[in-house]
């Protein structure tokens, strides 16, 4: 009977030794650490097609095709966004019935503000998009809220994002664990498979960027949104961030979220973040 | 020749039960099947749009009488709804494996 004890205590003493090398792997790869991933997500695209200028990730399928780029570049003295860049310059300075207007809702009365959308909440709890915020301040003042998939809204956020052209993108996650946990809600998003043809968004715009589907060649994850909203001459006409998330999951055969649900404000925080110091290229033109 | 004739009866007798028309029974207990699974996958936050679209064909069809059509709709959507069912299942870790580190 003696020589068990000397054993069981060996063993005991090697299984404490085991958890205790391998515990810190598992908390580290569990610990959620936003600038970690943002540099993955960047190292993962500059590796991926070295020849793209960084700042060029953000015009989406131009940055994957030459051709494609051309005929941009020739298209943009005439941007077909130009309409609803004016539209909603024009409704962005009109003020709401009662007098006030969507600059008090704002900091820096609204202008060059863009890059910095969206936010986390603190008090809310929650992020809060730039198309939300809008709508809150309609609200606010007693003024209708408006679709979030295309029309106004995307006349207004292209407006703003105009107005912020050229600034880096610069989203903030404050010591919270509620931005956190929103940051990794938004990736788990972002990552996972859904709909009957199995996609996520991943699977198009991270595993087959500048690939064709169809007729349209993908474009990166990285930088997506800095060009929002944008001219589809696929919807002939303008669409929001939340069409195009809405347009996405259709696409793969799922039934979308509501526009602005938390999965989608997530996953515009995960997506927004993991470009910050890339340009706002907004209002944008897509096929 | 002679064991062909009782065959072939014990054959058909053997494939009557399923060449029988389906009824609004059978439509009922299909759709209650195939509704209970589609609520189950909106409730995941995973509802396809391809079993909305066979639960829709089956009420089309259960209301124009034909009840053949109506049964098939359903067993589609309830055999929709459990695959998407199980992807939302399976993705709960299975995303981890797309993501870049």
């Amino acid at each position: 009977m003696k020589p068990r004890i000397p054993l069981l205590l060996g063993s005991l003493s090697a299984a404490l030794v085991a958890f205790v090398l391998t515990s810190p792997g598992v908390v580290a790869a569990d610990k959620v650490d936003p600038v970690a991933d943002a540099k993955a997500f960047q190292n993962f695209f500059f590796q991926k097609f070295p020849n793209v200028k960084h700042e060029d990730f953000v015009n989406g399928p131009y940055s994957m095709n030459e051709d494609m780029k051309r005929q941009w570049q020739e298209k943009e003295e005439f941007p077909p966004y130009e309409f609803a860049l004016d539209a909603g310059k024009e409704m962005f300075s009109t003020p709401f019935k009662n007098g006030k207007s969507y600059a008090d809702c704002f900091p820096n009365g609204g202008i060059g503000i863009r890059q910095n959308y969206p936010y986390f909440d603190e008090k809310e709890g929650k992020v809060v998009t730039l198309e939300l915020a809008l709508n809150r301040c309609r609200e606010a003042n007693g003024e209708a809220p408006y679709s979030y998939v295309k029309d106004e809204m995307a006349s207004l956020t292209a407006y703003m994002a105009y107005t912020s052209r050229g600034k880096l993108m610069d989203i903030k996650i404050p010591d919270d664990p509620r931005a956190l946990a929103a940051f990794e809600n938004g990736k788990r998003y972002f990552y996972t498979r859904r709909g009957q043809m199995n996609f996520s968004c991943a699977s198009c715009h991270v595993q087959s960027p500048g690939e064709r589907i169809r007729a349209e060649i993908l474009a990166p994850a990285l930088g997506i949104l800095n060009a929002m909203p944008i001219y589809r001459s696929e919807w002939s006409g303008m669409g929001t961030t939340s069409r195009r998330f809405v347009t996405c999951n259709s696409q793969t055969r799922a039934v979308p979220l509501e526009p602005q649900a938390d999965e989608y404000r997530d996953v515009e925080y995960f997506l927004s973040y993991v470009a910050n110091g890339l340009p706002i290229s907004g209002p944008g033109a897509r096929p | 020749m002679k064991l062909s004739l009782p065959l072939a009866m014990l054959l058909a007798l053997s494939l009557a039960p399923s060449a029988r028309a389906a009824n609004e029974a059978d439509y009922k207990a299909a759709y209650a099947a195939a509704e209970a699974a589609s609520k189950e996958a909106a409730g995941m936050r995973n509802q396809w749009t391809v079993t909305v679209s066979a639960l829709a064909a089956a009420k089309k069809a259960a209301d124009g009488g034909d009840f053949d059509r109506a049964l098939a709709a359903a067993k589609e959507a309830e055999a929709l709804a459990k695959a998407s069912i199980f992807q939302a299942t399976s993705e709960k870790e299975a995303w981890k494996a797309m993501e870049i580190r």
